[in-house]
C-alpha cells in the first residue's frame, strides 16, 4: 500500500500567489503585446507587475465560498419578504417609486459595469489585477442580478418596472447613467479601474449603499435592504481595491500621475453627475427619512475624501477638479432634480408628487439656507395648481449637457439664481455643457464626445418643430412605458390606489391580503 | 489625435447642422426655473426676431403667472452670454444665430414665483 502524502497547507499569502500571480505565463509563439493590446495605449508605465497584491488576498475559491454563504442568508430574507406580503408593510406606496428608480438607473448601470470589468479582466497585463477585475465583474453581476430580485416582488403589485432594460436603452432621464456606462466601457483597462473602483466606489458609492439602503429598511424594505447590505460588503473591498490600485500607478512610475489626475477630475466628476437621482431618492422619494442628502455627503463624502486626498498628497495627487462645486452643490442638487423630474412627471416611469407639509418642514430644517428661498415655492405653486385639478407639466425638450447628458438644470456655483452654460467651438460646431468640469472633459476627447446621441436631439433627428407638442411623452411611450399608468402624479396613480384598498402602510392593521 | 484609442480615429459629429431639417435653437428665460432647464427647438432661421417673440415664446412659457407681466420694452435679450438689441423685423440668421446657439432673455423685476426664480 502506497503510504498517504500528507499535503501542506498553504498559508493565506502563499495561497493568493499560487491562485494569482502563479497563474501567469510569458508566452513563447506570439509577443506578449498582441496578446496584450490594450496594455499600453492610455501611456501607463507599469515596470513591476509583481508589486500588486489584492489587498484581500481574494482569489475565486474564497469569493465563490463567501458569495455563496451570503447569499443563502439573503435570499431566506428575500422569501420571507415575500411570503409575508411585504411589499404592502412598507410605509406608503410612494416608496415603491425609489425601487423603481433604484431597478431603473443603477441595475443596469451595475449590469453595464460587470461587463466592461470583463473586459478589463482580459486585457490588463498584470495577472493579480486581471483576477481582482474578474472577481469584481463577477460582483457587479451579482449586484444586478440581486436588485432584479430584490424588486421583483414588487413588480408583480405595482407598476413601472415591466420592461427595465429596453428603458435603460431609450428612456431620455437615464441617458446620463447610459452615456457614464458607455464612457467607461470604452474606455480602457487603466482607466475603468480609476473610473469604477477609486473615482465612483471609493469617493461616491456610500452615498447609495449606506445612508438609502438604511432608509428603505427604515422604510420597510427588508428586500432591497439586505440586497444592498449584502452588496455594500462588495462595495467596501472594492473602495480599498481602488484605493490600492491608484496607489500602485502612481509608485510605478511618476510619469502616471498626470494621467491619473485626468482620470479622477474626469470620472469623479461623471459620478457625481449621477447624483441628482441619489439625492433626490434620499430627500424626495423615501416617505420616512434617515439623513438628508446634504449630510449624507459630509459625512460620507466630504469628510473622507478630504482624508483619503491627505493620505495620497505625497503621490502627488489632489482633489478632483470639481470638488469644490460639488461641495457647493449640496444645498441645491436634490431639489434642483426633483423639480426637474417633477415638471416631466408624464415622460418618466415612476411617479411624482410635491411633498406633504410635514415633509417640506423637514426639508426646511435640512437646508435652512436654500429650501425656504429657493425651492419651496415652486412646490407650494405646483401643489397650488394641482389642487386646482392643472397639475404643472413641462412640455418642452430640455437642453442637454454634451458630455453628461443632464438636463442643463444645475446652477452656478455660490449663485442659484443662474442656470451654468458653457460652450466651446469644435470643428466649426457649438458645444453645449452644465459646467467646466464637463467642458475639460470634452475638450480632452472631443472626437469621443461629438458621437454623444443626446436624447432631445434623438427626437429631433426626426421630428419638426411644428409637430412637437409631448415629443418627450411620446419618446417615452415609444419605449413602452404605459402613459398614466407608469407614470403621472403619485396621488392619481392605480398604485396609490391599489395600496389604499389594500389596506397598506407600515402598522397593517387593516391589510386586506 | 483627439480621442485617447488604440488605432487611428475619427468620427463625424452626430448632431451637426445637416442633420436636421432646421437649425437647432436653445431658449432660456432667466430666473424662471419652473422651466427647469432650457428649451431645444427646431426653427428656420427665416424666422424673424417678432415672430419668435409673439408666436414662439408665448408657447413656452405662457404658463408661468410672470409671463402676463411682461414689459416687453425692458426685456434684456441673450445671444449665449452677450447682451444685444433685437431687431423686430429681422431674421434670427441675420442677427448672428445659428446652429445651437442659446438666446436668453431676462426680465428684470420678474423674478419667478414669490421671487424665487422657480
Amino acid at each position: 500500500m502506497d503510504k498517504r502524502v500528507e499535503k501542506k497547507k498553504l498559508d493565506i499569502a502563499a495561497r493568493y500567489a499560487a491562485m494569482s500571480h502563479d497563474l501567469h505565463w510569458e508566452t513563447s509563439y506570439q509577443p506578449m503585446e498582441k496578446v496584450f493590446p490594450f496594455a499600453r495605449y492610455e501611456g501607463i508605465r507599469i515596470h513591476d507587475w509583481e508589486k500588486w497584491e489584492d489587498p484581500f488576498f481574494m482569489t475565486l475559491d474564497i469569493w465563490w465560498r463567501q458569495q455563496g454563504e451570503k447569499d443563502r442568508r439573503l435570499y431566506a430574507v428575500m422569501d420571507a419578504f415575500a411570503q409575508n406580503n411585504g411589499q404592502i408593510g412598507v410605509t406608503d406606496a410612494r416608496y415603491v417609486n425609489a425601487v423603481k428608480l433604484v431597478l431603473q438607473a443603477f441595475s443596469p448601470l451595475k449590469y453595464a459595469l460587470h461587463r466592461a470589468f470583463a473586459h478589463a479582466a482580459r486585457n490588463l497585463p498584470g495577472d493579480a489585477l486581471r483576477i481582482a477585475a474578474q472577481l469584481q465583474g463577477a460582483d457587479e453581476l451579482r449586484h444586478s442580478q440581486l436588485e432584479v430580485h430584490a424588486a421583483s416582488v414588487y413588480n408583480k403589485y405595482f407598476n413601472g418596472m415591466h420592461e427595465v432594460p429596453r428603458w435603460f436603452e431609450q428612456a431620455w432621464y437615464l441617458a446620463p447613467v447610459k452615456s457614464f456606462a458607455e464612457d467607461v466601457a470604452s474606455a480602457g483597462p487603466f482607466e475603468l479601474l480609476v473610473a469604477t473602483s477609486f473615482s465612483f466606489d471609493t469617493l461616491l458609492s456610500d452615498t447609495l449603499f449606506v445612508p438609502f439602503m438604511s432608509a428603505a429598511a427604515y422604510n420597510g424594505d427588508l428586500s432591497l435592504a439586505s440586497s444592498g447590505l449584502s452588496s455594500q460588503a462588495d462595495t467596501a473591498r472594492h473602495k480599498n481595491l481602488g484605493i490600492s490600485a491608484v496607489k500602485f500607478l502612481l509608485e510605478q512610475d511618476t510619469l502616471n500621475t498626470a494621467t491619473v489626475q485626468r482620470w479622477v477630475d474626469k470620472w469623479f466628476w461623471r459620478s457625481f453627475r449621477l447624483m441628482p437621482l441619489v439625492a433626490m431618492l434620499q430627500d424626495y422619494m423615501v416617505p420616512k427619512r434617515v439623513m438628508s442628502w446634504k449630510e449624507a455627503w459630509n459625512e460620507f463624502v466630504e469628510s473622507p475624501v478630504n482624508e483619503l486626498f491627505a493620505e495620497l498628497a505625497p503621490y502627488g495627487l489632489k482633489k478632483p477638479a470639481g470638488w469644490a462645486q460639488a461641495c457647493d452643490a449640496k444645498d441645491h442638487l436634490s431639489h434642483q432634480a426633483w423639480n426637474a423630474f417633477y415638471g416631466y412627471g408624464d415622460a418618466l416611469a415612476f411617479h411624482t408628487w410635491v411633498p406633504e407639509n410635514d415633509e417640506l418642514d423637514w426639508l426646511d430644517k435640512k437646508y435652512p439656507d436654500s429650501f425656504d428661498r429657493w425651492y419651496r415655492p415652486r412646490l407650494a405653486h405646483y401643489a397650488q395648481r394641482a389642487a386646482a385639478g392643472q397639475r404643472y407639466h413641462n412640455h418642452a425638450l430640455p437642453m442637454q449637457c454634451q458630455v453628461c447628458q443632464q438636463p442643463m438644470i444645475f446652477t452656478e456655483t455660490g449663485n442659484p439664481r443662474w442656470i451654468a452654460y458653457r460652450e466651446t467651438q469644435h470643428d466649426g460646431e457649438r458645444f453645449h455643457f452644465c459646467s467646466e468640469p464637463c467642458e475639460t472633459i470634452f475638450g480632452n476627447e472631443p472626437d469621443k464626445y461629438v458621437q454623444a446621441r443626446l436624447p432631445s436631439h434623438e427626437i429631433l433627428h426626426t421630428h419638426r418643430g411644428d409637430k412637437l407638442d409631448d415629443a418627450l411623452k411620446s419618446s417615452i411611450a415609444q419605449a413602452g412605458v404605459v402613459i398614466g399608468q407608469d407614470n403621472g402624479d403619485f396621488n392619481q396613480s392605480i398604485d396609490h390606489q391599489h395600496f389604499e384598498e389594500w389596506g397598506g402602510g407600515q402598522d397593517m392593521k387593516e391589510a386586506k391580503l | 489625435m483627439s480621442v485617447t484609442a488604440i488605432g487611428d480615429y475619427s468620427h463625424v459629429s452626430h448632431d451637426s447642422a445637416a442633420r436636421f431639417s432646421e437649425p437647432l435653437l436653445y431658449v432660456a428665460w432667466d430666473e424662471h426655473m419652473m422651466f427647469a432647464a432650457p428649451v431645444v427647438l427646431p426653427l428656420s432661421p427665416e424666422t424673424t426676431f417678432e415672430q419668435l417673440q409673439m408666436k414662439v415664446l408665448p408657447k413656452l412659457y405662457g404658463e408661468h403667472p410672470d409671463f402676463g407681466r411682461i414689459d416687453w420694452n425692458r426685456v434684456q435679450w441673450f445671444r449665449g452670454d452677450v447682451m444685444f438689441a433685437p431687431r423686430a423685423t429681422d431674421t434670427l440668421s441675420t442677427q448672428g444665430f445659428g446652429h445651437k446657439s442659446v438666446l436668453r432673455l431676462r426680465t428684470p423685476g420678474l423674478e419667478g414665483l414669490r421671487g424665487s426664480c422657480g
